[in-house]
């Protein structure tokens, strides 16, 4: 899953291709993704990973790093 | 006591020469806003004052005095006009995060007598391709990271002579009409005589968008700064001592009317945050800092209502003692949430690209209405005009919200649209596309747009350019953009796509469209929705009804349906 997402927001959102990212990289914070794009994210994990991100876990501070992503993921599997 | 006192008594004769005498103008006298930003500050001896506290998104810190900030302004003048021979009038962009370059130039340009053009460092090539175009831009100064999407439509820039990178590292690849340049390694430019603008020499070009067609480039003059001054002062309440924030972008018009030149005209030390939206790095910034005054927008202040009061317990922020809000209506509910939570209300404040400075506010000391934009800016005849354009009298009564022209920092054309221009204006009274009531205290009340114009967090978007981008998909036959109401944003983007023979409506294909707007113009662009149709709502002259589309989804009654095409 790490890695899914990480390829992902590479893919979608890094323009730069030496740029890195990894499961630490902050995303909201460095501007890389903002508030609105998250809805691209929340319809990846949907759509790839077969997770539904309710509105009220779409927020900022859940998807500040890949960590902080797959830690909401994980919540809403339960 | 605030800086406006009685409004009622400010709004009894008043008049800009209070503004032209505080700036030590008069009439005739050549005025730039570049110098009356920094040099004017260090010789009315603010030189030592720190005029920019800069954080970075990972903590990083820098400070910057009016001295720091007339030096680093002359060196962006001096490279601009000594060395690469721009002239005044040339139109100059400036494509960069909320970084110290992005101020230091901004101000250079206006110093050398050029157009600055600030565009959002968001931006897709195709939301840049269509600004640079439209005002020819003859140079761009951007960043390493934002670079590539200015290399990706040079070639289609004719007129752009130069590009020039901030780095402090001068042996970076380089493309063709390609320099690097570093403020801090450039020599020290200890005075640069500025170009000697009037009251009429065009200063800033602001895109803004509209119902048809591309964005518009709003034309403002030197002249501006009368109007951002004053009401820098009596809106924002802005004081000597004040530390403030003001958390807009320069790439829109609130980033620069009052993120550089309302704040910095009164010599006052602004904080600037380069990051995005973080609940706990925004009251860590307040409380670190001890900003005094916040001017924010109502999508920031709903998401930290969504962050929760219990966050904010966690920080002193104390040092507050004015809020105000713009960009788009501030609902009540969070006038009266702040209230609770900082002690203090937000203070709504309603203005335009096109008129350079807030014309309708609540006031320091005036009674708020949750909800209400507030009164009319002393000397400012606001009014809501009927659809024949004549004032409606009748209190509570929508109509359309118009100013009546002059005011010193209204636009002065759209740039290269004469067209445009004047259809904004009509009975002698600027037409904001706006719908607005009056009550019976004179506060007005916003009723929602009068056209297609979709207000996404308090930035507009036009229909047509995202319609436009759409049907570069391959997918995409038809398209309708619509805005589509949204709790935190006020409105979101929704597109309506008929596809072509041969794509099916897949979930891969939504996403992949999605991130297609977002690439090639902006997040704020990105409809947060898509819906595959079969077909779309036109009339029979083929126009694609929006307003059809709207009312379906916010469940209202969809109206006349007589000019609609048959099936």
């Amino acid at each position: 899953m790490k890695e899914e997402l990480i390829e992902y927001i590479k893919k979608e959102f890094v323009e730069d291709p030496d740029e890195e990212i990894d499961e630490t990289t902050l995303l909201i914070s460095s501007g890389l993704i903002d508030s609105l794009s998250i809805v691209s994210l929340v319809a990846f994990i949907d759509k790839k990973l077969g997770v539904k991100i309710p509105d009220e876990k779409g927020v900022v501070e859940n998807f500040e790093t890949v960590n902080k992503i797959i830690e909401t993921i994980n919540e809403c599997k339960k | 006591m605030s800086n406006i006192g009685s409004y009622e008594e400010r709004c009894k004769d008043f008049d800009w020469s209070i503004a032209k005498k505080e700036l030590s103008y008069k009439e005739g006298d050549p005025i730039n806003i570049g110098y009356y930003c920094s040099d004017r500050n260090c010789e009315l001896g603010l030189g030592s004052k720190l005029a920019l506290i800069w954080e970075g998104f990972t903590g990083e810190q820098k400070k910057f005095t009016f001295e720091d900030l007339k030096i680093h302004s002359n060196s962006f003048a001096h490279l601009l006009n000594k060395k690469l021979g721009l002239k005044s009038g040339e139109r100059i962009v400036v494509f960069m995060d909320k970084i110290p370059e992005l101020y230091f130039s901004f101000l250079g340009i206006l110093k050398m007598g050029g157009i600055a053009v600030p565009l959002f460092s968001a931006f897709g090539e195709d939301s840049l391709l269509t600004r640079l175009q439209n005002c020819n831009a003859s140079a761009v100064l951007t960043t390493r990271k934002l670079v590539p999407r200015i290399r990706k439509i040079k070639d289609r820039l004719p007129d752009l002579r130069h590009v020039v990178i901030m780095s402090e590292d001068e042996n970076i690849p380089l493309k063709e009409r390609e320099m690097a340049f570093s403020y801090s390694k450039a020599p020290r430019i200890e005075s640069f005589e500025s170009f000697p603008a009037t009251a009429e020499t065009p200063s800033v070009l602001h895109y803004t968008s509209g119902t048809t067609g591309q964005p518009k480039g709003a034309l403002h003059v030197h002249a501006s700064i009368f109007s951002q001054y004053l009401t820098a002062k009596w809106v924002l309440d802005l004081r000597p001592d004040d530390i403030y924030w003001c958390t807009a972008d320069p790439g829109w018009v609130t980033g620069t009317s009052y993120g550089i030149i309302g704040p910095w005209s009164l010599g006052i030390t602004q904080v600037v945050l380069d990051g995005g939206f973080v609940p706990e790095k925004w009251y860590e910034l307040i409380q670190k800092h001890k900003i005094t005054v916040w001017y924010s927008a109502p999508t920031a202040i709903r998401m930290l209502m969504k962050a929760g009061k219990e966050i904010v317990k966690k920080f002193d922020l104390t040092s507050l003692r004015h809020l105000c809000s713009v960009g788009e209506p501030l609902n009540p509910e969070a006038v009266i949430w702040s209230e609770e939570v900082y002690g203090l209300p937000f203070h709504d404040t309603w203005w335009q690209t096109e008129t350079g400075c807030i014309l309708v506010s609540n006031y320091p000391g005036m009674k708020i209405k949750p909800g209400s934009m507030g009164k009319a800016f002393p000397g400012i005849t606001a009014a809501v005009l009927s659809h024949e354009f004549e004032p409606i009298t009748e209190k509570n009564k929508p109509g359309l919200l118009a100013l009546r022209p002059p005011w010193p920092s209204i636009f002065r054309t759209y740039w290269n649209n004469k067209n445009g221009y004047e259809s904004k204006f009509k009975n002698g009274w600027y037409i904001t596309g706006d719908r607005s009531s009056i009550d019976e205290d004179g506060y007005f009340w916003f009723m929602g747009r009068d056209d297609d114009v979709i207000n996404v967090a308090g930035h507009l978007v036009g229909p047509f350019e995202i319609e436009s981008v759409l049907l570069e998909h391959e997918a995409v036959a038809e398209s309708a953009a619509i805005g589509k109401p949204d709790s935190i944003n006020m409105e979101v983007v929704k597109a309506f796509v008929a596809l072509k023979t041969g794509f099916q409506p897949t979930d891969d294909l939504e996403l992949s469209i999605m991130n297609f707007i977002r690439k090639k113009l902006s997040s704020i662009a990105m409809p947060q929705e898509i819906e595959f149709v079969d077909s779309l709502p036109k009339t029979r002259s083929g126009k694609i009804m929006r307003r059809v589309l709207r009312a379906q989804e916010r469940g209202e009654p969809v109206g006349d349906l007589s000019t609609l095409e048959n099936d």
